[in-house]
């Protein structure tokens, strides 16, 4: 259920590390918990980040969720079809419903992420 | 990712429930955290709502189904086919006696003595400053029966408020609290009246607009009330008899579509008819004439509280309104946030209810502007609202935002 080709963080964010880039999304069960996503706010291409910053939000007709980054780095794209079909969100989190994808400002993987069994273990937790 | 429910703009540490509005404590989202949910009430069809999948939520002191299939889509079926609402939370408060008139002529601005046998009002408790304690109907049942049905959140500080008055009035009425052995479920849409004349019987289809059946031997009132914008009814009977009604209208209704829907969709369909919501768009803060109610302000009848301030305010005019202001740029107005209007910057204030409009496809909302410097903004003046720090461009536009289609066209 949960992919185990990325790493996870506590507030519900999965992260795919390759060639020292990064993809950002939401998980399956965060856009559970939002409900319909109606509309999805990015940063622009370009932009640098420090890792934990708020980097964007994902608003449901209810709830507004802020973004954040997990690891340093510049914004290489954004999900720019999310502009006009934010539902791509709860309906393919895990691939079509990606959200940014960064250029690492560190070498190698980010260490205090977890694996999809350790969050796998803190959702039933 | 950390998600806050819209209407606070602060930021919870992990996930949180999504809450709808209102005065709401709120639980953790992962579900596990029921502290905040100790003193919960539930409602009658707690059960069916948990057999149809709901996800549940605080909301006046209840844990109330907030959606089943999604908030898009239950939205969708009220406009298009038909929802069905627990909203057994609202409060019903039976006021009986030969007495009974007066008192409530004299504490709700509305003309109760206007008010026909098995026809309903809209109208509301005010303070002696003309402000909203709670907004409610009034149903006539007899000239010396009528049934108050009032907001969850207030029902306590109302059946004070009558009971006092009551007591003054000596033996010659009754006040009596009938909320708990009472269960309402709404059934709204274009297809509501054939489902609920099929089940609750045929007379319901021919109601007039705020217009009731009272149903003695069944002890049911089904009227033709809501609080979405579309035609449908509004059923209040016993609460043991609830589940039943509820799997009656489910099955009878499966055919045309017809879904269970929580608070969540209740509260998109009903600001984009531009219906106001007590504790959050008003309150004590706010007049019907602010508020744009001053229809249900009857100044002929005689006194009643808040008849004074209430004059004096119509003749030096609202310092605030209410507006409606719809987003035209990307981005969504949330309660709290700054509503400005460009060519007044005057006229400002916060948005007391803002969301994502699923008919119009469109963000809109209600703002509570200071209008001391000029009188109201013109519809369609150019404004603006400050997200995340950005501004985004609205434009105020006269209320309701949605009208349903006339029947027949």
């Amino acid at each position: 259920m949960i992919p185990d080709d990325r790493l996870y963080t506590e507030q519900h964010e999965w992260l795919k590390v390759e060639d020292g880039e990064a993809v950002l999304g939401i998980t399956d069960f965060a856009q559970q918990e939002l409900g319909d996503v109606v509309f999805v706010e990015l940063p622009a291409p370009g932009q640098e980040f420090a890792a934990g910053s708020e980097i964007g939000a994902i608003e449901s007709v209810k709830a507004v969720a802020e973004i954040y980054t997990p690891v340093a780095g510049s914004i290489e794209a954004v999900n720019d079809g999310l502009e006009d079909a934010p539902e791509v969100v709860n309906e393919d989190p895990y691939g079509e419903g990606w959200l940014v994808r960064l250029r690492l400002r560190e070498e190698g993987p980010p260490n205090d992420l977890m694996t999809a069994a350790a969050y796998e273990a803190q959702l039933a937790g | 990712m950390r998600a806050a429910p819209a209407r606070t703009a602060s930021r919870a540490r992990s996930l949180r429930v999504e809450s709808v509005d209102g005065e709401l404590p709120r639980g953790d989202l992962r579900g596990r955290d029921r502290r905040a949910l100790a003193e919960v009430q539930r409602t009658v069809l707690y059960r069916r709502h948990v057999e149809s999948g709901a996800r549940f939520g605080p909301f006046a002191g209840y844990e109330m189904p907030i959606q089943y299939e999604g908030v898009l889509a239950e939205h969708r079926a009220v406009r298009e086919r038909a929802g069905m609402f627990d909203v057994s939370h609202m409060g019903e408060i039976r006021v009986r006696g030969p007495r009974a008139l007066p008192l409530l002529q004299r504490l709700t601005p509305n003309d109760v003595g206007a008010l026909h046998p098995l026809r309903a009002q809209y109208s509301a408790l005010l303070t002696e400053r003309g402000t909203f304690i709670d907004d409610l109907l009034v149903y006539c049942l007899d000239p010396e029966d009528y049934l108050l049905v009032v907001n969850a959140a207030s029902r306590a500080r109302d059946l004070e408020l009558l009971e006092t008055a009551a007591a003054a009035e000596g033996h010659g009425v009754q006040v009596d609290d009938q909320s708990d052995e009472t269960a309402l479920i709404a059934v709204q849409g274009p297809r509501a009246a054939e489902i609920v004349a099929d089940v609750v019987g045929g007379e319901a289809a021919e109601l007039r607009y705020y217009s009731f059946l009272h149903q003695d031997g069944a002890n049911r009132m089904t009227s033709r009330t809501g609080y979405t914008g579309e035609d449908g009814f509004e059923i209040y009977l016993p609460s043991e008899r609830a589940e039943d009604l509820w799997a009656e209208f489910l099955e009878r209704g499966r055919d045309v579509g017809l879904a269970p829907a929580g608070l969540g969709a209740r509260d998109t369909l009903r600001l984009e008819a531009g219906m106001m919501l007590c504790g959050q768009d008003i309150g004590e803060e706010t007049t019907p004439l602010e508020a744009g109610l001053s229809w249900i302000v009857k100044w002929k009848k005689g006194d009643f509280t808040g008849r004074d301030a209430l004059a004096r305010q119509r003749e030096k005019g609202c310092r605030h309104r209410l507006v409606g202001f719809e987003v035209e740029g990307r981005g969504i107005a949330r309660h709290g946030h700054r509503l400005t209007v460009r060519d007044a910057p005057g006229a400002a204030g916060p948005v007391t209810s803002g969301a994502f409009a699923p008919t119009l496809g469109r963000a809109i909302g209600i703002a509570r502007l200071d209008c001391s410097s000029g009188g109201p903004p013109a519809p369609d003046s150019a404004a603006s609202v400050t997200v995340r720090g950005r501004e985004i461009d609205c434009r105020i536009v006269k209320l309701p935002f949605y009208r349903r289609p006339k029947a027949g066209a």
